[in-house]
């Protein structure tokens, strides 16, 4: 039997262009949810009732079904409706979407949680709508969504093995390609666990403790 | 309301002496509670109006009206003589449209209770930010206008510190600048004292005691400081259950109060304080 040594040596290439990947449809998919969250989250906070509906029913069906069927659909049958998306688009659109459905609420959460009597201030100062939740409302609630955040984008990292199914050659396509050429299950999947997980815990986690500590630096909540 | 009912309010206030505030007929309800019940109210330009009263009998409502943060449910009220709540429209008053209220409010400035200053900006950017990004003012200026208050308050030294690092007394003479660098025509003070501690309340009090001295700003301040008021106010108003039970000179309310609720409630307030 094949040493480890030996099998990273091998197929250690592969795993790092399957990683690489993974970590090119992690940072697309994260951008998309992030625009989308913060405009559903805004738009389910807004006076008007269109906007407000309209996320509203974005949110649930796409928190209410299954990423993977999401990703189905965005990727076979909508070009049934003449949408057709190259696979590797069609993932990272999938799991943006999905995810930016759950940030959606995390950011009206954040927003709803500023004290109230720092929009009466705004106010009494007469700033506009736009220039309250941009200027004041927004910095704030940044800071208390950022944790989080660095939870969901840990879910994002870890649904984008998903796009697999739908032959985006990610890290799990590598693994089971590579486990299927050599039977290697252990090795094949466990190096594969250990790079999701080093991406998670070694460069998420730090990436967005760090990213808090600055800010909670500049709020100076001390 | 229908229209009947606005024809008895003026376009505008064209008397000889037209006041800088005016609460004309003006009802607020909550649901089924009516908190301010049909209120008259004039502040003349240059006065320093002081609202006391128990808790709940709508003071903090008659400021938050007059700054644009609640909407009012019946009458008019007035800003140097022009129409806030409400706003001309083909020789009738309609209800203010939300361009009207932000022309209106800019004559109006406010301090609360609990400052609420932005944390995410030092003293000076608390104080900046509206004058730039609300009166486009160049920076320069708005800084220049903005330390010359910070100054005024006292806080020369202490302009780029973040709210988190003043005490309660700083944070409230920031929120003081803060208002005054939008130079309105009023300034309201929401109980802006009762959330410090004891020994801080002086440098508040000594700010405004200033503004009442050097400027010819119209105030409406809410206030438990008996004391303070009496000794600041032009006049004072005693609120009780959504009306004014009484008013007059500090020197009559406090010195000979006519009504028995006035009565009980300076007794019940010099008692415990
Ligand atoms: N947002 C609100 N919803 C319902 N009732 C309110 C609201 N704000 C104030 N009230 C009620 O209005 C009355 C007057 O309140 P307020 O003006 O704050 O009194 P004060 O400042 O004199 O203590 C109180 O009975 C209070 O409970
Ligand atoms: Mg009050």
């Amino acid at each position: 039997m094949m040493s480890y040594s030996a099998f990273l040596t091998e197929y250690g290439p592969r795993f790092l262009d399957g990683a690489t990947v993974t970590a090119i449809q992690t940072v697309l998919a994260a951008i998309l949810a992030i625009v989308i969250a913060l405009v559903a989250g805004l738009m389910r906070l807004s006076a008007n009732v269109v906007p407000r509906w309209v996320a509203t029913t974005y949110i649930e069906i796409f928190r209410g079904t299954s990423l993977l069927v999401q990703l189905y659909w965005i990727f076979f049958v909508l070009p049934l409706f003449g949408i057709t998306l190259e696979k590797f688009t069609a993932g990272f659109v999938a799991v943006g979407m999905n995810l930016g459905a759950y940030g959606a609420e995390l950011v009206r959460g954040a927003i709803l949680s500023v004290p109230r009597g720092q929009w009466e201030a705004a106010i009494a100062l007469n700033m506009t709508g736009a220039q309250r939740m941009r200027r004041i409302i927004l910095p704030q609630a940044m800071v208390i969504m950022l944790p989080p955040w660095g939870n969901l984008l840990i879910e994002l990292l870890k649904g984008t093995a998903l796009v697999s199914l739908i032959a985006v050659a990610d890290l799990m396509f590598e693994a089971k390609q590579i486990n299927g050429t050599t039977f290697l299950s252990a090795q094949a999947f466990g190096t594969a666990l250990i790079i999701y997980y080093a991406m998670a815990r070694f460069v998420i986690t730090p990436a967005m403790r760090g990213l808090e500590r600055r800010m909670r630096r500049r709020l100076s909540r001390a | 309301m229908t229209d009947q009912d606005m024809s008895k309010y003026p376009l505008r206030l064209a008397d000889d002496k037209v006041p800088m505030v005016r609460f004309m007929n003006v009802t607020k309800r909550y649901g089924d509670l009516v908190v301010l019940d049909s209120l008259d109210l004039d502040v003349d330009e240059g006065e320093m109006v002081t609202v006391i009263g128990p808790s709940g009998s709508g003071k903090t409502t008659v400021l938050r009206m007059l700054m644009t943060l609640e909407t009012i449910n019946g009458g008019v009220i007035y800003v140097d003589g022009e129409p806030l709540t409400h706003m001309e429209k083909g020789g009738r008053l309609v209800p203010a449209d939300r361009r009207h209220i932000r022309r209106m409010r800019a004559n109006i400035g406010m301090c609360f209770q609990h400052f609420n200053l932005f944390p995410h900006m030092t003293a000076l950017e608390n104080c900046m930010e509206a004058p730039v990004h609300v009166l486009g003012l160049p920076k320069a200026e708005a800084r220049d206008r903005s330390i010359e208050l910070l100054g005024m308050v006292g806080l020369e030294d202490k302009v780029d510190q973040h709210p988190a690092r003043l005490s309660g007394g700083q944070q409230q003479r920031v929120a003081i600048a803060r208002a005054l660098a939008m130079r309105p025509k009023v300034m309201l003070f929401d109980e802006v004292t009762s959330a410090l501690d004891p020994e801080v309340i002086g440098e508040v009090t000594n700010v405004i005691r200033k503004l009442v001295d050097q400027h010819n700003l119209t105030m409406l301040m809410v206030t438990h400081q008996m004391g303070f008021a009496k000794e600041i106010s032009d006049r004072v108003c005693f609120f009780y259950d959504g009306k004014i039970e009484e008013q007059g000179p500090p020197s009559e309310i406090f010195g000979s109060p006519q009504k028995e609720r006035t009565q009980q409630f300076l007794s019940a307030v010099l008692e415990a304080g």
